[in-house]
């Protein structure tokens, strides 16, 4: 009891260990779903998919760098466009083409970046908003494209996505499934490492974090435009996947962000689990309330609402709050040498949770 | 003769823009809150306009009685019973409050009025001109849409800087918890704010309503213009908010002139390029 103890630092937890392996298993069977599911489901998972990596992408954004932006459809249209000017007139084959638009995405939003970030908080989000616009106007006014009405990819590129129809539904789909795991899997590594930590840093506290010599600007900024390239791979396969492709549709601020921030928000902002939870709520929702159409979306405004008022840290906030449970692997556990071994975290180890504590 | 033409149209357009902005920088001013619903409130006003114009059969100007005090209880009762709660160092709660709110009026209006256009005639006033030497016309409406939008602008002014009430919008603003102690009830003066952004955003309404056709998706676009003339114009200067309704105003003017699928884009651009050259605007007041 006289000397300080030796400590070891633990991430992973019993938990988050078993999370992993089930994890692992679901990825397998879903990877396996073009022989066991029909048409029908495997477009409704694709959907949600995609969804979930754009509801992951947001909650990075607003979530762990507090930018809160209301303007990420500029990016999902922008990968839109992109992969259809880049099959149309370059001939790029679509799946290489992904890749590709996703560092457009970068290149584009590092000016962008420059601009908005001059302003601050709320201002930052409608001027996100007003770029989405500048994008969408701009796009309208590409006629090779089809103008405002837009255009649908040729047959050929169709083609040569795959030769029949099912391997084509088969490769969108692993495609889907493919970027939401490379999402998730940078968002946890990005949040593991020193800028990550620096990230929960700067929303737990910007003033205390600035004072530990972190550069809140830099960071920021890094986040952003990684955000945005992913967003545009993401935007890219959505408009792969729907073939037709017009301005209003790709910058849409309902379908590509005000239902992303519902997701975030009902599923909890500024976690990993947070976005998975709220986009199977979400999808859920809608298979049984879309047909009541507009009045489903102020349905959604409400529970929204009511969820940011009375539980802002969405569902997933309130089962860690009463269980403790992280199931992603993120925060460092101190671990204080006990009878029972170092590696014990249930052992009577002091625990500093960073992700529970503050928001 | 022509771009002398669409300067003048596009300064009194800018007085509209001013209309939109002015209960955006108020509420800004008095509670830092930024409000995304703002616009889709405008279009509500709007809306009611129309119902009181067809149930009444009145003229639509004259409406501006009946909806102005209505948006002004909806404002208190917004504030008091759901924005006061958002309130707080995070700027989180109060965005994506407003922007559930912004959905649930969207789609409220949608369900209500259907999807269509709709359009309020003010009956002859609307093609009644004024011929001015070399060759101008200035319609009646827009120069009385315009005088409509200095005034309500003057008359904030003086409300912010000579009133009671004013003062105590700025006590509240500089000190929250100081003017708790010299007896002001900051709910209070927070749902008053909101109530006079509101009956702006009431005559706002009236007015995009006899201007344009306008449906439920309308909002979105309308906040995006109000907040551009406010970031132009420069934060907490509402002076400066009028000009920048009218460099946005004249801005699209000339884009549509050039070409008409530029209109909005050019106000846009205009925006942007103040932002990198003078990112606190053009006469700024208070920080972000």
């Amino acid at each position: 009891m006289s000397a300080a103890p030796k400590h070891t630092v633990a991430r992973f937890s019993p938990a988050s260990r078993a999370a992993f392996v089930i994890a692992l298993l679901l990825l397998i069977g879903l990877a396996l779903a073009p022989w066991w599911a029909g048409r029908a489901d495997m477009r409704l998972m694709s959907e949600l998919f995609l969804y979930l990596a754009l509801a992951c992408l947001w909650n990075l954004l607003a979530g762990y760098a507090g930018l809160v932006s209301v303007g990420q459809q500029a990016f999902v249209g922008f990968g839109g466009y992109c992969l259809f000017a880049a099959t149309i007139f370059l001939g790029v084959p679509p799946l290489l083409a992904v890749p590709a638009v996703g560092v457009a995405g970068v290149l584009i939003a590092i000016p962008v970046a420059f601009l908005i970030f001059r302003l601050r908080g709320a201002y930052f989000a409608i001027g996100t908003w007003v770029i989405a616009e500048v994008f969408r106007l701009t796009a309208a006014q590409v006629s090779a494209l089809g103008g405002g009405s837009g255009t649908s990819l040729p047959v050929t590129v169709v083609k040569s996505i795959a030769a029949s129809r099912s391997m084509r539904e088969a490769a969108t789909y692993w495609m889907a499934l493919g970027i939401a795991v490379a999402v998730l899997v940078v968002v946890c590594l990005l949040l593991r490492s020193r800028r990550g930590l620096a990230l929960t840093a700067i929303r737990d506290n910007e003033l205390a974090s600035q004072s530990l010599g972190i550069d809140i600007w830099r960071a920021k900024f890094f986040v952003y435009v990684i955000t945005a390239g992913l967003t545009a791979a993401v935007g890219a396969l959505i408009f792969l996947q729907k073939l037709r492709i017009s301005p209003d549709a790709a910058f849409s601020v309902n379908d590509w962000t005000a239902f992303v921030i519902f997701i975030v928000v009902i599923g909890g902002i500024g976690t990993i689990e947070g976005p998975i939870i709220g986009t199977i709520v979400f999808f859920l929702l809608r298979e049984t309330l879309a047909d009541l159409g507009s009045l489903y979306l102020m349905i959604l405004g409400f529970v929204a609402i009511i969820i940011m008022l009375r539980a802002p840290k969405g569902i997933w906030g309130y089962v860690r709050e009463r269980t403790g449970l992280d199931l992603f692997a993120l925060s460092r556990r101190v671990v204080l040498p006990s009878n029972m071994g170092p590696t014990d975290t249930n052992g009577p180890s002091k625990e500093t949770d960073r992700g529970s504590q503050t928001t | 003769m022509d771009w002398v033409n669409a300067i003048v149209q596009g300064i009194l357009l800018g007085g509209l823009y001013a209309l939109f902005a002015a209960g955006l920088s108020l509420i800004f001013g008095v509670m830092r809150l930024v409000n995304i619903a703002h616009g889709d409130l405008i279009v509500l006003a709007a809306f009611l306009g129309l119902t009181v114009t067809t149930t009444l059969g009145i003229n639509p100007l004259f409406a501006i009685v009946i909806v102005a005090p209505l948006m002004g209880l909806i404002g208190y009762g917004l504030q008091r019973v759901v924005l006061n709660r958002t309130l707080g160092d995070d700027i989180l709660p109060p965005l994506l409050v407003t922007f559930g709110l912004s959905v649930i009026i969207q789609n409220g209006l949608l369900e209500i009025y259907s999807a269509d256009p709709q359009k309020m005639s003010a009956g002859a006033i609307e093609t009644a001109s004024l011929n001015l030497p070399g060759g101008l016309n200035i319609g009646v409406l827009p120069l009385l849409m315009f005088i409509t939008a200095v005034a309500v602008i003057g008359s904030l002014q003086w409300i912010f800087y000579r009133s009671a009430w004013g003062r105590a919008f700025r006590a509240t603003s500089d000190n929250q918890d100081i003017a708790q102690l010299m007896g002001l009830n900051k709910s209070h003066v927070f749902g008053l704010a909101m109530a006079l952004a509101l009956v702006v955003v009431a005559i706002a309404g009236i007015f995009l309503g006899v201007r344009t056709s306008f449906d439920p998706s309308a909002g979105p676009g309308r906040l995006i213009f109000g907040f551009e003339a406010v970031i132009i114009g420069g934060l907490g200067n509402l002076w400066g908010t009028l000009i920048g309704g009218i460099i946005l105003g004249i801005c699209q003017n000339i884009g549509a002139q050039i070409n008409p699928g530029w209109q909005l884009l050019a106000g846009h651009l205009a925006f942007l390029v103040i932002l990198a050259v003078r990112p606190r605007g053009l006469f700024p007041r208070i920080d972000g």
